[in-house]
């Protein structure tokens, strides 16, 4: 039988125990886009194994809005984000005083893709894509010689990014002109999954995504070379041609947002450094193009001067090279 | 009136047994045609998924890597929800039935609960989840953690454990209660002796019905904010932090950050890479298992209880 007074003790000692407040282990927090996301995952997880798991790193999924929500929240200490913050979001950041550093971590190049059977499309110019997606192509434009008299009369079958994503929003932006202008009677999809499969089995297709899906998936899509308005050659998609900035208007850069107030603790500090020390080979892996050692090497140079605040004033832009940002940072 | 001959009679017979024959046919081919679907997405899992299938799926966190990716902190994560789930709505929705059922008046009052309740069973998860996101998350403070999910997914059930254990009690006959009545025991003897024993395996299939259903939910889960890259377990009570000599409290895994397995199941389709399509699926057959399993018990445990019942 149980003695009340150890029932008591072990009771005692129970509680103390529940109670006790653990010194909590130490974590790094990561939310926001879904097209970041790949590149953070690489990294948070070799950080961990590198640090033998003593450090934790979680990474989310909330969109780039999403995730910068929740930094301006205080709830997170590194943001994904597949465009510049936005004026709201800075405006929302500085209201909870919350300072960050705007780290571009790599680009991402949309991607025309065509199904491998078409043989009519050799190349594409952004006036002509802009006949195909502009609002007002909708229910008009639906055989391809209403594009161009070249291109045979058969029907066209679009596949693009569904309107919340941030894809959507840089490509209307950079084809139409204006964000979130788009014709509304094509096959959307949030998942570039779907998109994929569409376009892999119609040979009329012609859908849009990030380059990563393309590069996954060259065996089964092609992608199409588009004209760039400046030099009026057409650039095939390609990591080469993106780091180079002759894959233009089409490519943009994507970032890292880190709190300057987490940045005062060593896990982050080391995350950070980690993260632009291997940012090069990782970017490589998960399929997306990497920039210049120089802007890595910046960002923690930055992260040092906590150089805080962005350099694109609230604005997304439109085929922005690297060097404009460097150029820009400096000036900072 | 001529009184019908044999032959019209037969005649009769025969159209009548045609029918049923007929409704016979129809009856297995729809039978069969639900149960055709099932094996056929479950065969179709198991068959893009086999190749994952083995002890290392089971032990390894999420990668970038298809090969080396597995569902460790997700099938953790969704064990220790439902079991936060079950601690919560058990006790609440069983309380709440054998309220409805054997003390409330009968009048409008009972009646727009009852209404409401059957309601609630309806709402949309992801309704649930946005409450709770206002609610858990921020007003009571409890972030993104394990108690959230498991206290949301709670409310999402509770309707169906209330309902189950007033169906459960409804069978029980009147006799049994008047038999305990007449003896002189209370209401709550009555309730504690005889009600809620006889009731159980009714209660436990509606629990566990309930947690099948939410094992499975995503949308709630993914608005309070579960996480889709985590390669590291909750706590385990005692265990070392990694801080200096400090160890984790008994009740430190639920305030957790975690992943369920709907959540990695759905990352892994939308990424890039085919190669995850089929971790998605191998991880799919597994869900369907922890489902299956889950029912089974409750198959189980109702026929062990029934056993024991002696009227």
């Amino acid at each position: 039988m149980f003695k009340s007074s150890q029932l008591v003790s072990a009771l005692a000692a129970g509680l103390a125990l529940f109670g006790a407040a653990t010194a909590q282990a130490q974590v790094v927090k990561i939310d926001g886009s879904s097209t970041v996301y790949p590149i953070t995952e690489a990294v948070a997880e070799e950080f961990q194994k590198a640090k033998k798991n003593a450090i934790k790193v979680t990474v989310g999924i909330s969109g780039t809005g999403g995730g910068f929500k929740k930094f301006c929240r205080d709830e997170t200490d590194i943001s994904n984000a597949s465009r510049p913050i936005t004026t709201k979001e800075m405006e929302d950041c500085q209201a909870a005083g919350i300072e960050y550093i705007e780290m571009p971590i790599a680009y991402d190049a949309l991607t025309v893709v065509i199904n491998p059977k078409n043989t009519f499309l050799k190349q594409i110019t952004i006036e002509e894509l802009k006949k195909l997606w502009e609002p007002a192509a909708q229910g008009k434009i639906t055989r391809w010689n209403q594009v161009n008299p070249a291109w045979p009369d058969a029907p066209v079958k679009l596949f693009g990014a569904g309107a919340d994503s941030g894809t959507f929003e840089y490509f209307t932006e950079a084809v139409v002109g204006k964000a979130k202008s788009s014709r509304g009677d094509y096959t959307a999809s949030e998942d570039d999954n779907v998109l994929v499969q569409g376009v892999s089995r119609d040979v009329n297709a012609i859908g849009y995504f990030g380059y990563a899906y393309y590069a996954e998936n060259m065996s089964r899509l092609k992608g199409l070379p588009v004209v760039n308005p400046k030099t009026g050659k057409a650039v095939e998609p390609s990591g080469a041609n993106v780091e180079n900035a002759s894959y233009q208007p089409l490519s943009r850069p994507i970032f890292v947002y880190v709190k300057l107030k987490s940045l005062e603790r060593p896990e982050i500090r080391e995350f950070v450094e980690f993260y632009m020390k291997n940012a090069d080979s990782l970017v490589r892996e998960v399929k997306y193009v990497p920039l210049p050692q120089a802007i890595y090497e910046g960002n923690v140079e930055h992260a040092r001067k906590k150089k805080v605040g962005s350099v694109f004033g609230g604005k997304n832009e439109i085929g922005i090279t690297v060097e404009e940002i460097m150029k820009r940072e400096a000036n900072m | 009136m001529n009184a019908p001959n044999s032959e019209q009679i037969r005649a009769l017979i025969a159209r009548g047994k045609l029918k049923d024959t007929a409704f016979q046919a129809i009856g297995i081919c729809c039978l069969a045609l639900g149960l055709l679907v099932i094996f056929l997405l479950v065969g179709d899992m198991l068959l893009r998924g086999l190749s994952r299938l083995n002890l290392d799926f089971f032990t390894q966190f999420a990668s970038r890597r298809a090969g080396q990716a597995g569902i460790l902190a997700a099938w953790v994560g969704s064990l220790l929800v439902m079991l936060v789930t079950a601690f919560a709505a058990v006790p609440l929705g069983v309380a709440a039935g054998i309220y409805l059922e054997e003390y409330a008046r009968r009048n409008w009052v009972t009646d727009i609960i009852e209404i409401n309740i059957t309601n609630l069973a309806a709402v949309p998860s992801i309704v649930y989840g946005l409450l709770a996101l206002g609610i858990f998350v921020y007003a009571f403070g409890f972030g993104q953690s394990i108690l959230s999910a498991g206290l949301t997914l709670a409310l999402l059930i509770l309707p169906i454990v209330i309902v189950a254990t007033r169906e459960a009690i409804r069978a029980i006959p009147a006799m049994i209660r008047e038999g305990s009545m007449a003896v002189g025991a209370t209401r709550w003897q009555t309730c504690r002796y005889h009600i809620v024993p006889y009731a159980m395996p009714g209660i436990l299939t509606g629990v566990i019905i309930g947690l099948a259903r939410a094992i499975g939910e995503t949308a709630p889960i993914i608005t309070i904010g579960a996480l889709t890259f985590i390669a590291f377990l909750p706590p385990l009570p005692f265990a070392a932090t990694g801080a200096e000599g400090a160890t984790a409290g008994l009740f430190d895994w639920v305030m957790s950050p975690f992943t369920v397995m709907p959540i990695q199941i759905f990352n892994w389709t939308s990424r890039p890479d085919p190669a995850f399509e089929v971790n998605a699926a191998a991880a799919g057959f597994v869900l369907m298992g922890m489902v299956l399993a889950m029912n089974g018990l409750a198959i189980w445990l109702r026929y062990r209880m029934r056993k024991n019942i002696k009227w």
